[in-house]
């Protein structure tokens, strides 16, 4: 982009998108996002109300809380939107900052696989709690 | 140069030399509207959230361990350094849950004009200070 400009093809943005197939997941990946900021606006509410329940609880409070059916449920609820909305999101903002290409679908990929392993291990940790 | 748009960039010069014309300019030299802000902010307390995701995946690793490392978590969440941690997490948390409803409401159509985009603004940024009082205050009165 810098130094002296200089012509040598002229193409429309029609012409270099033509060819390489639709993006097809963009409107799946806004309405996604969406869809999980509306589950996690209750889910939001009541955990923040359940960390300041549980604000200096002992270990067993904290196991008998993750022990009953509807709080255990509530997380995995909690977690599984909050780690899909997570990942939508930082999608977005390394492709608004990433350009190039190689560098940017490495960053993301390491980004989702970072958020797959919190969210399997922050499952994981939930259930053999409540199970 | 390869498409149209980079044409559109490039002039020529009272000497027939071609350049490329002004980008408008960066973003130090706007003024800070409102909107601009907290449309920053949004994406901002996003990631931090993002980085908070660890602190929640190491609490919810330690409560599965033993009585011993639970209580460490717990002490260290109770520290100075902790409490700022859970600090900058609560706010981040509560502005980003406020802005992202905001931003669900333009989803479905509303909000769009001047006075409109002001007064919710503003209205988070109410919203999240109020909150955020409010949840330390409960929350350290119940510790």
């Amino acid at each position: 982009m810098s130094g002296t400009p200089h012509i040598d093809i002229l193409r429309s943005p029609l012409g270099r998108a033509r060819g390489l197939g639709s993006a097809r997941a963009g409107s799946h990946h806004w309405w996604a996002q969406r869809l999980t900021a509306i589950a996690l606006v209750p889910l939001t509410l009541w955990f923040i109300f359940s960390v300041i329940h549980l604000s200096g609880a002992t270990h067993q409070v904290v196991i008998d809380w993750l022990s009953a059916p509807l709080t255990l449920g509530l997380m995995v609820a909690l977690i599984v939107a909050t780690f899909h909305h997570l990942q939508l999101g930082l999608q977005v903002v390394i492709e608004d900052y990433v350009h190039q290409e190689a560098a940017k679908t490495g960053a993301v990929l390491l980004m989702k696989a970072v958020c797959v392993i919190l969210a399997l291990v922050c499952l994981v940790s939930v259930l053999k709690i409540g199970l | 140069m390869r498409d149209v748009r980079d044409a559109l960039m490039t002039a020529r010069n009272s000497e027939g030399k071609l350049v490329r014309r002004p980008l408008s300019p960066h973003i130090q030299v706007y003024r800070w509207p409102l909107s601009m802000a907290l449309s920053i902010l949004h994406r901002v307390s996003g990631v931090a959230l993002g980085v908070g995701t660890l602190l929640l995946t190491w609490w919810l690793v330690a409560a599965v361990s033993s009585d011993d490392v639970f209580d460490r978590a717990q002490w260290f969440m109770g520290s100075p350094i902790g409490l700022l941690l859970l600090f900058g997490w609560s706010v981040a948390l509560i502005f980003h849950f406020f802005s992202g409803i905001r931003h669900l409401v333009w989803d479905a159509g509303f909000g769009f004009d001047a006075p409109a985009y002001n007064t919710s603004g503003w209205a988070v940024l109410i919203a999240t200070g109020v909150c955020t009082v409010l949840v330390w205050v409960v929350g350290l009165m119940a510790w």
